[in-house]
């Protein structure tokens, strides 16, 4: 019998029943709640005439409808509607409520990590496509609808289908000024944004070894632009560092018990995948989208595919479509492409690693005129650490407007928009049709290049400004 | 809970697009709030159906007779990816949609159909491909019939397609069940489970208490 992989021996472990030859009944260890859906699950259980099943298993957090202006101010009536109703449904089931303006508050896939909630080895829902960020950790993490996050208030269990098996390997030393945002949106492009559909994707290789956690997480992040609702990474000394002394990891002998437990997640060397995937990163420049799908995706030095020469007539027509919505013509080069916004935010990049990386390009520089350009850290803590090292100092001279944290310009619910027909650099992780805003044209890429973005007021080479 | 589905012939509309994300299938606003249900039929594609002065794409399919009363969606590749956002079915539901036919689903969204009793049939590209020209080349008056229990779909033209339906999905659609009801009844494994993971992993395992309000740094140290 051949080894098991990661996912299936954290799957193996979750499963209370087998309902049929590949559905299980999987137990699940973490349940995290935000503003837009949490409250709505929490009332739908009660009409039910059902309790939270592990109310102490489930922590809740406004992120999706929060102003991110100074204060708060401007959020909507419905936003705040939410927002009370979050605090008295998860008061009433005994949830744990990471409030506003109080540490452990943020993006909820920004404070799993960061209070140590997420853990290797653990399984995490929420009902948000992008949960699969916790899978940075060696967590099973991934998003699920408004029905599956009834059943799991009700039961913290979910029926889940067996996935198949991807490895993505990044082998190699990364350039100078490419990040792990790059590496991702690299291999979108190579193998598409259905290239992962069905599959658990494991992310391994020197070059993911190599990762520091921060990065590791923004790689799982933008596995469902691959397809993938799980995308995951190996637990390492780096992942065991980065999680000792959270306030929700475990602590003393039972941290001990942790990490040898979580020693044995690895997947074993005779493990078989259902498909294999090799990059090699030093040939990744940073990367840039030009279209309206994550795959749509080319190197900074690159040019605008044409659609004149596919031959192909659906690939033709969607490149046409994609250039016709985002104002581009094809066969010219992406870089100087003028901007109008810079957005420096999301679960996908909002941490303290990706504050650091793009202020050491603005430190010192202006943002062009008639660029607006904001920076939204993905939670209170990120935003109190960062004003801690003088960060926001760096931004705030630079031009920049300095956000309270939440999910902000990434998806637009809270009012926060690109305004129709402007173009924007946003280090998020969707280029979809009126992501940003009605008719908002979205090149998404990584801190570093927004960064360098908004001082050259036009899509720009972070190599070239002379700092990475 | 779920309402049943086992036979349907009805008008189809083929939307060919690769790649149409639940942002596309309904805009994140229209979901902001707990009183949504019910009033997202009309904004079900509203980029593409409506334009910028808020009146009707008349180039959009299901703006366009016979295709406004279609039941069935044909689609392209990839369809539904994107936000786990269950509106996108909710809108496509009060919209009238009641099957979905395409070549490749987002994972989420194909999961969220069966919770709310739509079908989505997963056939091969070349199938879609047909049905879409067979409906075209009738100009929509051909319906389309799909029978869950025989697993058959029955293109315009009288060409019969059989599909797979994993057994467990197909009897939930074709009984409405309830899963929350049907895993409650499981709920002495559920707890037994958690008994001995509590003594296997302790650390995952929290005392039930009330909730906690306390502020909690990055880190303890």
């Amino acid at each position: 019998m051949p080894g098991r992989s990661l996912v299936e021996k954290i799957w193996d472990q979750h499963v209370i029943a087998r309902l049929s030859e590949d559905t299980d009944l999987l137990s699940i260890d973490r349940h995290l709640l935000h503003d837009l859906g949490g409250s709505r699950g929490l009332l739908d259980l009660k009409s039910r005439g059902l309790k939270v099943h592990n109310p102490e298993l489930t922590f809740a957090t406004p992120d999706h409808a929060l102003s991110t202006a100074p204060g708060r101010a401007g959020t909507s009536k419905i936003g705040q509607e939410l927002l009370a109703a979050l605090r008295t449904e998860t008061a009433a089931s005994g949830i744990t409520l990471f409030d506003v303006d109080q540490p452990g508050q943020g993006i909820v896939h920004v404070i799993g990590p960061e209070l140590g909630l997420s853990l290797p080895g653990a399984t995490i829902v929420c009902g948000d496509s992008h949960t699969c960020t916790h899978g940075g950790l060696g967590a099973l993490a991934f998003g699920i609808g408004s029905s599956e996050l009834t059943h799991v208030l009700a039961t913290q269990a979910l029926i889940q289908k067996r996935p198949k098996t991807l490895r993505a390997r990044f082998e190699g030393k990364l350039p100078l000024g490419v990040t792990a945002k790059d590496m991702i949106l690299a291999l979108i492009g190579h193998i598409g944004a259905a290239g992962g559909t069905g599959y658990a994707v494991e992310y391994a290789g020197s070059a993911i070894r190599a990762l520091p956690i921060e990065g590791r997480l923004t790689i799982c992040n933008l596995s469902i632009e691959l397809g993938a609702k799980i995308g995951m990474v190996a637990p390492d000394e780096t992942t065991f560092e980065f999680l000792r002394g959270r306030p929700y990891a475990p602590q003393g002998e039972m941290w001990d018990l942790a990490v040898k437990a979580w020693r044995e997640l690895p997947s074993d060397p005779d493990a078989v995948f259902d498909r294999e995937v090799v990059i090699d990163v030093e040939k990744i420049i940073p990367q840039v989208t030009w279209g309206i799908s994550p795959e749509h995706v080319v190197g900074v030095d690159g040019v605008i595919p044409d659609p004149k020469t596919v031959d192909d007539p659906a690939r033709r027509a969607a490149i046409e479509t994609a250039l016709e919505y985002m104002g581009l013509q094809g066969g010219a080069p992406i870089a100087g492409t003028p901007v109008d916004w810079v957005f420096i935010g999301s679960c996908t990049n909002s941490r303290l690693s990706d504050l650091r990386a793009a202020a050491e390009v603005v430190r010192g520089r202006k943002v062009a005129a008639g660029v607006r350009a904001w920076v939204v850290p993905g939670s209170e803590n990120v935003k109190r650490e960062a004003v801690a090292e003088g960060l926001d100092k760096i931004f705030i001279d630079a031009g920049f407007e300095w956000r309270e944290p939440g999910c902000s310009m990434c998806l637009a619910a809270n009012g926060e928009v690109v305004a129709p027909g402007q173009r924007s650099v946003s280090t998020s992780n969707r280029n979809f049709v009126g992501r940003q805003g009605p008719r908002a044209r979205t090149h998404l890429a990584s801190p570093a290049s927004a960064a360098a973005s908004a001082i050259a007021g036009a899509i720009a080479d972070v190599r070239m400004m002379g700092r990475q | 809970m779920p309402k049943p589905f086992d036979k349907l012939t009805a008008t189809a509309a083929p939307i060919m697009r690769a790649n149409i994300d639940t942002d596309v299938i309904i805009r994140i606003e229209r979901l902001v709030g707990n009183s949504i249900r019910g009033t997202l039929g009309k904004w079900a594609f509203g980029s593409l159906r409506y334009l910028a002065d808020g009146s009707e794409n008349p180039d959009f399919i299901l703006n366009r007779e016979p295709y406004r009363e279609a039941e069935i969606l044909v689609t392209g590749p990839n369809f539904g990816c994107g936000s786990s956002r269950e509106g996108a079915v909710w809108s496509l539901q009060e919209r009238g949609i009641r099957a979905i036919i395409g070549s490749g689903f987002g994972d989420i969204f194909f999961a969220n159909c069966f919770q709310n009793g739509i079908l989505p049939v997963l056939v091969d590209k070349a199938v879609v491909d047909q049905l879409a020209a067979d409906i075209e080349a009738t100009q929509g008056a051909g319906k389309v019939s799909i029978d869950l229990e025989a697993q058959t779909i029955v293109s315009p033209s009288g060409a019969r397609h059989s599909f797979e339906i994993d057994p467990r999905r197909r009897e939930g659609l074709l009984k409405g069940l309830d899963e929350v009801a049907l895993t409650l009844q499981r709920d002495d494994e559920i707890h037994a489970f958690q008994a001995s993971d509590r003594t296997t992993r302790p650390w995952i395992h929290f005392q039930k208490t009330a909730a906690s309000r306390t502020p909690v740094s990055r880190t303890s140290a």
